[in-house]
């Protein structure tokens, strides 16, 4: 039987990028706030300190910071006729564990997403294209957000994280150096940007010359040493090259164990438990209010009930659907009858690009910052981009990245090099330090049959079903990794490299085994229609209204860009939206 | 003949060159300084090599030893794959966390499943390899009459490209992935820090390049553009 502890004002579930912004920004206030996070703290002395960081097996290879599969894992199947298996160890994607989650060992990619092509996506398809343009199977919706509403959150983010940049536009006006498709932002980026390598200068210089419009990325790895408004210091990025599935040991990536943790943590208010896995939020007998959550104190095994007045979920977003699905809060999507809504509209990425070789050039690949990319937007932001005359929906992005090359997992040698023996080692030798990438980033439509619901028959480590995937790649989406691969390899080609790979035009299924991307997107989307989202437009659970629900669970689609800057714009607009509106009059915002 | 940058020297140069190592030649481009290195690391190596396998039986550890010494033959760039301790460093994975299948999701059912959702079988990574080497050893025998690692380099070779391409059958596990497991776990021994008992010397390192743990570059991702930046590369135990 669980132990029933005292009430409190709010319960974050989860104390990753957006639990730790909420705390950061509700505490001191006088609310009682508990945070409940399934993994441990980590500080960067000791936890990330040199040389035990730098160990490419350990974190990269056996990843250490993330979600332990043994304990609690997915389901996955390709279609609905497939019989789903566990995923029973990471690859495709690696969600973290622990205090500051991901945004601990992600690479600090900061976009701002697209005012129209993503926030109002169906309005701005349907406006440009004409109704038919957007297939019946593609159930893609507006946000009911806006960016106008986002930006002040963007700004305070990039703020608090130490971003690295040059702004391509300000209020309206086009900035030389930057995206010049990106929206409108109310100042300049917080630092300037990161040195470029000898491969995002090269690529700049080609895409430049083609008529595109290379930038460096807005990073959160921090170019100069930096005080945020919190008065946190920064460290200056060392371009180490071991920064995505690592801690950073300088302080320079802004991760939220250093750019909010301690900032909340200064409310003796605010009380976070680790190692405490939430398993359910208990509802009231009519299924219209949260009363508790129930967790588990995963190094005792003792069952808690902790009372709140409001429960948001912070989780990884495929741990907010998850939880939805297993305390009943709305109605799980079926894609049969096209019913129902938590789980609805799962999407991922999609890439796909060439590796150039020359015989004369040194790239000193292990010189990295994980978002040092240079990246032309002319496919996706870009709202001249004719998406008929493509014949897909969404766009890309097409650059190339210096994250790093540690040599477990980077070793480029060109097409029909032998896999071992004397040879592939002189390729080895030869090539590691002589090749470079150009690669694209797809956005991926939503799709009837990609969602999330419960398993049948696996379960995890307290006995609950496990969350079923069922996931593939579309037409749209192989059209549009095609459509940036051969840029790619047209802008690669311009460079006159010794060797080019080709793209790779295969039509295969999705595979969970080789690493992707991170960016799991939907599941428990916003919207303005009941219908057809999870939570309203104020992230607030349409059936529950003491629930909330923030993260990249809540985008109707997945966007070319990397997911990090609109979650955490959207925690910052949550707090907000708590502080200023709900608490004074607690019920349902729409 | 190469000498590893110490602790102490390393820091001492950090100081004279605010940060900098200084740069040599690349590599690649000069054959003859690590076709000495490979020498020394080789005799220094071969000691180590005997100090004995705690997962593997002999047996095992001599399929594993052929195995890896295909894959990273001796030549003017490193010691043999076995030298350079990559048989060690499979042993000393199985043995531990990896082996005893940490973080594997390890409830049935058990299915085979689509290539796409990976990994299904109820057997941890040390169990895997172990079946894998019996399976293939016996094929080898009933197929050339010998254990693998008995058998004349062109058919090691030619029985390491038929389990790649998936074209030998084995009993219960398939033969490709048995090969792909033993690959990469042959490419993690490789170039994973020296710690772990593979790369002896950071001969691997030296091979591409790479200058291992220490990695202070905000300056040298402009003083070296377009210029190798090359130094003895420092691991894990030299920094501790």
């Amino acid at each position: 039987m669980a132990t029933e502890l005292k009430e409190v004002d709010v319960v974050l579930v989860g104390f990753g990028l957006t639990g730790a912004i909420l705390a950061r920004e509700l505490g001191g206030r006088g609310l009682k706030i508990v945070a409940l996070e399934r993994g441990i703290r980590r500080e960067t002395n000791p936890d990330f300190a040199v040389p035990r960081i730098r160990d490419e097996l350990r974190y990269a290879q056996r990843t250490d910071l993330m979600m332990d599969t043994s304990r609690d894992t997915i389901t996955f199947r390709h279609r609905l006729t497939e019989p789903a298996l566990p995923m029973r160890r990471l690859g495709a994607f690696l969600p973290g564990e622990g205090v500051g989650g991901a945004a601990v060992h992600w690479n600090g990619f900061a976009w701002r997403w697209l005012p129209n092509k993503d926030q109002r996506a169906r309005t701005f398809y349907e406006e440009r294209f004409g109704k038919s343009f957007i297939p019946a199977d593609m159930p893609l919706q507006d946000w009911g957000v806006t960016y106008d509403e986002l930006e002040p959150y963007y700004d305070k983010f990039e703020y608090a994280f130490a971003v690295s940049g040059k702004a391509g536009n300000i209020k309206g006006q086009k900035q030389e150096g930057g995206n010049f498709f990106e929206p409108a932002r109310q100042r300049e980026l917080p630092l300037p940007p990161l040195k470029d390598g000898l491969a995002t200068e090269l690529f700049a210089q080609a895409a430049r010359t083609m008529g595109y419009h290379p930038f460096l990325t807005p990073a959160a790895n921090a170019s100069q040493a930096y005080t945020s408004p919190d008065g946190v210091k920064f460290g200056a990025c060392q371009y180490c090259g071991h920064c995505e599935r690592f801690g950073c040991e300088a302080n320079a990536k802004g991760s939220p164990h250093i750019a909010v943790v301690p900032v909340a943590l200064r409310d003796p208010d605010v009380e976070l438990r680790t190692q405490s896995w939430v398993t359910k939020v208990n509802l009231d007998s009519a299924g219209k209010r949260a009363t508790s959550v129930t967790y588990t104190d995963v190094t005792t095994g003792a069952e808690y009930e902790q009372p709140a007045g409001l429960v948001v979920l912070c989780a990884y977003g495929l741990g907010n659907i998850h939880l939805m699905l297993l305390s009943n809060i709305g109605k799980p999507y079926d894609p049969v009858s096209g019913k129902g809504v938590v789980g609805k509209n799962y999407a991922y990425q999609v890439g796909g690009g060439v590796t150039l070789f020359f015989e004369d050039k040194a790239f000193n690949p292990f010189m990295g910052a994980g978002a040092l990319s240079s990246r032309i937007d002319d496919f996706h932001a870009n709202e001249n981009f004719d998406n008929a005359k493509a014949g897909f929906i969404g766009g890309g992005t097409i650059g190339s990245s210096s994250s790093g090359g540690r040599p477990i997992s980077y070793r480029p040698v060109p097409p029909g090099t032998p896999r071992w023996g004397s040879e592939w080692k002189r390729a080895t030798a030869k090539w590691y330090q002589r090749s470079m990438g150009i690669a694209g980033t797809s956005s991926n439509m939503p799709n009837r049959y990609c969602y999330c619901d419960l398993d049948p028959t696996y379960k995890n480590a307290f006995g609950q079903p496990l969350m079923r995937l069922t996931y593939n790649f579309t037409e749209n989406d192989f059209k549009t990794r095609d459509f940036m691969a051969q840029k790619a390899y047209e802008i690669g080609k311009s460079l006159n490299p010794t060797h080019i790979t080709t793209p790779d035009p295969r039509r295969e299924d999705f595979s969970l085994v080789p690493y992707q991307t991170t960016h799991n997107t939907g599941g428990t989307i916003m919207g303005l229609d009941r219908a057809t989202s999870v939570v309203n437009k104020y992230l607030q659970s349409w059936d529950v209204s003491n629930v909330f629900v923030v993260g990249a669970s809540c985008f109707p689609h997945n966007s070319a860009y990397n997911p990090t800057g609109p979650v955490a714009a959207l925690a910052y607009r949550l707090a907000d939206t708590i502080k200023d509106t709900y608490l004074k009059k607690p019920q349902s915002l729409v | 003949m190469a000498k590893d940058v110490g602790r102490r020297d390393f820091l001492t140069q950090i100081a004279a060159v605010g940060g900098a190592a200084v740069a040599g030649v690349s590599p690649a481009a000069e054959a003859a300084a690590p076709s000495e290195q490979a020498a020394s690391a080789g005799q220094q190596a071969s000691a180590l090599a005997n100090a004995g396998y705690t997962f593997l039986s002999a047996p095992e550890a001599a399929f594993i030893e052929a195995l890896v010494d295909v894959i990273v033959p001796a030549d003017e760039l490193t010691p043999s794959g076995t030298d350079l301790g990559l048989a060690t460093f499979i042993d000393r994975q199985l043995a531990g966390a990896w082996g005893k299948g940490d973080r594997l999701y390890q409830q049935g059912p058990w299915k085979e499943g689509s290539p796409g959702q990976g990994y299904q079988l109820p057997l941890t990574p040390a169990e895997f390899f172990r079946a894998g080497i019996e399976a293939v050893n016996r094929h080898c025998k009933e197929a050339n009459g010998k254990e693998f690692d008995r058998l004349p380099a062109a058919d090691k070779q030619k029985i390491m490209e038929d389990l790649e391409k998936g074209t030998i059958t084995l009993d219960k596990i398939s033969g490709k992935q048995f090969f792909d497991t033993a690959y990469q776990a042959t490419m993690e021994g490789m170039f994973a820090d020296p710690i772990y008992g593979g790369n002896r010397d950071k001969a691997s390192w030296k091979m591409i390049g790479y200058p291992g743990v220490i990695a202070i570059h905000a300056t040298n991702i402009t003083t070296y553009r377009n210029k190798p930046y090359v130094v003895n590369p420092v691991s894990i135990a030299d920094l501790s």
